[in-house]
C-alpha cells in the first residue's frame, strides 16, 4: 500500500472508533433511570440504615423488572447524599440542593434531625421535589402541609410516626410497665422520674410527662433534661434515685442514651427503665453499653416479630446484609416501593401527578399498613402503623408490646421483664 | 442529699483533675495552650478499643501499649507541628485545634460515628455512705491519686523535675544556664500527654466513644485550668472540685435545667475571674511579663 492509503486507512479506522464509542454501537442502549436522593448522615448508624434500606428496595425492584412508567420501563439509581446534619444543619441543605440541582434527582428520601430536616424540606419544596423523610419527627413539618399545601404538597412522612403520635406510644408503654409494677410487686402507684433530653423534639414529652403522669395512677417525681450528648449521667442517676423513682421514663435520641443505659445497668437504679431511647434500637447497643443496657425498654418500629407478612422477610434480609437490626431509618426500603406504586399509579415522573397518588397511598409495608393523613403524616393506632415496643432480654432485643393493646398483639411477641435489681428492691416494700 | 452531692462531686472532680492537672503542665513549662490535649485522651480510648477487640490483648497490656502510642504521636505532633511554631500563640493555638480536628475525623474515617465501648477494669458498683459508686470510678480515683504522686515525686524530688520546674519559672534564664529547654518541653510533652492518655484508658469504660467525645472535656478543663490560675497544678485540682461541685449542684436542685450544667460552671468561673483575673492560684498576667 502506497503512504496516501495508509494514511486513508488510518483515518477511517480512527473515525470509526470515535463514532462507536461516541454513540455506544454494539451496546444494548442504556435503560431509563428514575434517581432518587438517599439524604442521610452517612458516617452515622442513621445515614447507613437509609442507605441499606433504600439499596435493598431498589435491588428489587431493579431485579423484578424495574419501574413501568406508562408504557416505559425504568430502572431505579440511587444518589448517595451524605447530609453530616448530626454535625452540621448548613451541611445538609446544601448537600440536598446539589442533589437536586446537580444530580438531578426525582425525589428524596431519609433526612434524620429535624433541624436538619426543616431545611431540606424548604429546599425541596423551592424545586417541588418530592421528599420522603424516613427519620425526623418533628409534627411541624407536616402542619406546613395544612397551612400551605400549593408549596408543601411534595412532603411525605414514612417513619417515624410524629412526636404527638411518639408521645402517645411511649406513655402506654409507660402504662405497661406501671401495669406490671401492681401486678407483680403489688404496688398500686409507682413513682416515676422523667429524664429527657434538652432537645427540641423533647420539649412536647417534657410538658407532656408531667402533665400526663399523674393521670395514669402513677405519681410524678420531676423531671431532669440532660444534654442531648452528655456523657455521664451518673448525677442525674443519682438524683433520681435519691427521688425515689421506681420507674425512669427516657427520652434519648442522640448519644446521651448509651451512658445512660451503660450507667444505670452498672449502678444497678432501682427503677424499670421505658421509653424512647433511639441508640436501644441498634444491635451494637449491648456492645456500646458493655453489656449494661440489658431490661432497656423503647418503643421501636421493627422488630423480629410478624406485624405484616413483609415485617420478618425485611427484617432478617437487613439484618443478614448490614450486622444491624434495622432502626426506622431503614423506612426507605418501604419510602421507594410507596413511591413506585404511586409513580405506576400516575403514569408519570411528573410531582404534580405523582403527589395526589401519593396522597390516595394505602401500602402494607414492614412497619404496618401506611396511610397518609391529610398532612401527609403517616397515620398511628391499631389497623395503622402502630410502632412497637422492645425490651433487651438476655442479650437478645425482643418485642414486647402491643401485647394486647386494642386487641393487638402481633406473633412473635413476649412478655415485658422487669429487671431483676428492680424486683428485689421493691419487692419486700 | 448532702452526702449524695458530696460523693458525685468527688467522682467527676476526679475525672476532671486527671485531664486538667497535664494541660496545666505542658502550658507551665512549654508555654502552649494544648488545644489537642483531651484529643489524645480520645486516642487512648480508641486505640484501647483496637487493640481489646480487634486484636483480641488483654485489657491491661492494651492500656499500656495505647498509653505509649499516644505519647509517641503526641511528642512528634510536637515536635514536627508546634515546637517550630512556639513562639507563636496564636499559630499554635490554630495548629492544636486544626490536629484535634484531623483526630476526629481520622477516627471517624476508621470507626464511623457508630458508639464503641471498651471493657471496664473491674464492674459494678460500691455503696459509699448509701450512695451507688461504679467501681470503675473508684479505680479512677485511685489512679488518680497514684499519677498526681508520681507527677509530683518526678517535678519535686529528681533532677528532670528541678529542670521541668527551672524551665517553667524562666525559660530563658534556663537557657541561659545550660538546660536544653526544647528537650526538657519535649519530655514534658511526653508526660502530659501520657496524662491525658491514661484519663482515657480510666474514663473512657465509663463513658462511650464517639468522635467528639473530646469536646465537652476540652471546654470543661479550659475553665478549670483558667480558674485554678494557667499553669498551676495546685489550682487546677481545686478548679476541677469546684467545678464538679457546680455541676452536681444544678444536676440536683434544678433538675430540668440538668443541661444547663457546662454552662453554670462557666458561669463560675466567669465570676471568679471578674474578682480574681489571674485564677485562684495563678500568677497576674502583667507580673508574669
Amino acid at each position: 500500500m502506497t503512504r496516501k492509503r495508509w494514511a486513508a486507512l488510518i483515518l477511517v479506522v480512527t473515525l470509526l472508533l470515535t463514532t462507536f464509542s461516541v454513540t455506544g454501537c454494539g451496546k444494548a442502549a442504556a435503560p431509563k433511570v428514575i434517581k432518587i436522593a438517599v439524604a442521610g448522615p452517612m458516617q452515622f448508624i442513621q445515614g447507613q440504615h437509609h442507605w441499606l434500606g433504600a439499596q435493598m428496595a431498589a435491588e428489587e425492584i431493579n431485579k423484578a423488572g424495574g419501574v413501568t412508567v406508562g408504557n416505559k420501563k425504568y430502572n431505579i439509581e440511587l444518589v448517595q447524599v451524605d447530609t453530616n446534619e448530626l454535625l452540621s444543619v448548613d451541611d445538609a441543605a446544601s448537600a440536598v440542593e446539589k442533589a437536586i440541582t446537580v444530580n438531578k434527582v426525582n425525589a428524596i428520601i431519609g433526612t434524620i434531625r429535624s433541624e436538619a430536616s426543616m431545611a431540606i424540606q424548604e429546599v425541596a419544596m423551592d424545586n417541588k421535589t418530592i421528599m420522603m423523610v424516613c427519620g425526623a419527627s418533628l409534627p411541624q413539618m407536616a402542619e406546613k402541609v395544612g397551612k400551605d399545601y400549593n408549596r408543601y404538597k411534595y412532603w411525605f412522612r414514612v417513619t417515624p410516626v410524629n412526636a404527638t403520635y411518639l408521645v402517645k406510644a411511649s406513655m402506654l408503654l409507660l402504662n405497661h410497665v406501671g401495669g406490671v409494677f401492681r401486678k407483680e410487686l403489688g404496688i398500686q402507684k409507682p413513682k416515676v422520674a422523667a429524664i429527657i433530653e434538652k432537645a427540641v423534639a423533647g420539649d412536647p414529652l417534657a410538658a407532656a410527662a408531667a402533665k400526663l403522669i399523674p393521670t395514669f395512677g402513677m405519681e410524678f417525681v420531676g423531671v431532669w433534661r440532660p444534654s442531648p450528648t452528655a456523657t455521664d449521667l451518673t448525677a442525674e442517676l443519682t438524683a433520681i434515685r435519691k427521688a425515689g423513682a421506681q420507674i425512669i421514663y427516657t427520652y434519648f435520641s442522640a448519644t446521651a442514651g448509651v451512658p445512660y443505659a451503660k450507667q444505670w445497668g452498672e449502678l444497678q437504679i432501682p427503677a424499670a427503665s421505658v421509653g424512647i431511647n433511639v441508640e436501644a434500637q441498634a444491635k451494637g447497643f449491648m456492645q456500646a453499653t458493655g453489656n449494661k443496657g440489658n431490661y432497656e425498654y423503647t418503643l421501636n418500629t421493627y422488630a423480629p416479630v410478624q406485624i405484616t407478612p413483609k415485617t420478618l422477610p425485611f427484617y432478617e434480609e437487613f439484618t443478614k446484609r448490614a450486622g444491624q437490626f434495622p432502626t426506622y431509618n431503614a423506612g426507605t426500603y418501604d419510602a421507594i416501593y410507596i413511591y413506585k406504586e404511586a409513580i405506576e399509579r400516575a403514569k408519570s415522573l411528573d410531582p404534580e401527578a405523582v403527589v395526589p397518588e401519593l396522597e390516595k397511598t394505602n401500602y402494607l409495608s414492614a412497619a404496618g399498613k401506611i396511610v397518609f393523613n391529610k398532612n401527609h403524616d403517616v397515620t398511628w393506632g391499631p389497623g395503622y402503623v402502630t410502632a412497637l415496643g422492645t425490651q433487651w432480654q438476655d442479650g437478645k432485643l425482643v418485642a414486647v408490646w402491643p401485647n394486647g393493646w386494642e386487641g393487638i398483639t402481633y406473633p412473635g411477641t413476649v412478655d415485658y421483664k422487669l429487671p431483676p435489681w428492680v424486683v428485689s428492691q421493691w419487692k419486700k416494700k | 442529699m448532702l452526702t449524695d452531692i458530696l460523693i458525685t462531686t468527688l467522682i467527676n472532680a476526679s475525672v476532671y483533675a486527671m485531664l486538667a492537672t497535664g494541660f496545666s503542665l505542658i502550658f507551665g513549662v512549654a508555654r502552649i495552650i494544648n488545644l489537642a490535649h483531651t484529643a489524645f485522651y480520645m486516642l487512648a480510648g480508641y486505640f484501647i478499643f483496637s487493640f481489646t477487640t480487634v486484636l483480641g490483648l488483654g485489657l491491661l497490656p492494651a492500656m499500656l501499649l495505647s498509653i505509649a502510642l499516644v505519647v509517641v504521636i503526641a511528642v512528634l505532633s510536637y515536635r514536627i507541628l508546634i515546637d517550630p511554631m512556639r513562639e507563636h500563640e496564636a499559630a499554635v493555638l490554630i495548629i492544636t485545634v486544626a490536629l484535634a480536628m484531623v483526630f476526629q475525623e481520622l477516627m471517624l474515617v476508621f470507626y464511623g460515628g457508630h458508639f464503641r465501648s471498651v471493657p471496664q477494669l473491674v464492674s459494678g458498683y460500691v455503696t459509699v455512705l448509701g450512695v451507688r459508686v461504679s467501681s470503675q470510678y473508684v479505680v479512677t480515683i485511685g489512679a488518680l491519686v497514684a499519677i498526681l504522686a508520681a507527677v509530683w515525686l518526678v517535678l519535686m524530688k529528681t533532677r528532670l523535675g528541678l529542670a521541668i520546674r527551672a524551665t517553667a519559672q524562666d525559660r530563658e534564664i534556663a537557657n541561659v544556664m545550660g538546660m536544653d529547654v526544647s528537650l526538657i518541653s519535649t519530655v514534658t510533652m511526653a508526660i502530659a500527654s501520657a496524662q491525658a492518655a491514661a484519663a482515657g484508658a480510666l474514663v473512657a469504660p465509663l463513658f462511650i466513644l464517639e468522635p467528639r467525645m473530646w469536646l465537652y472535656p476540652l471546654t470543661i478543663v479550659l475553665a478549670i485550668v483558667v480558674l485554678g490560675g494557667i499553669g498551676s497544678l495546685k489550682g487546677s485540682i481545686i478548679a476541677s472540685a469546684i467545678i464538679a461541685l457546680s455541676e452536681t449542684l444544678v444536676t440536683f436542685l434544678l433538675p430540668s435545667g440538668a443541661f444547663l450544667k457546662g454552662a453554670f460552671s462557666l458561669g463560675v468561673m466567669i465570676v471568679v475571674l471578674l474578682i480574681r483575673p489571674e485564677g485562684l492560684f495563678g500568677v497576674s498576667f502583667e507580673g508574669e511579663r
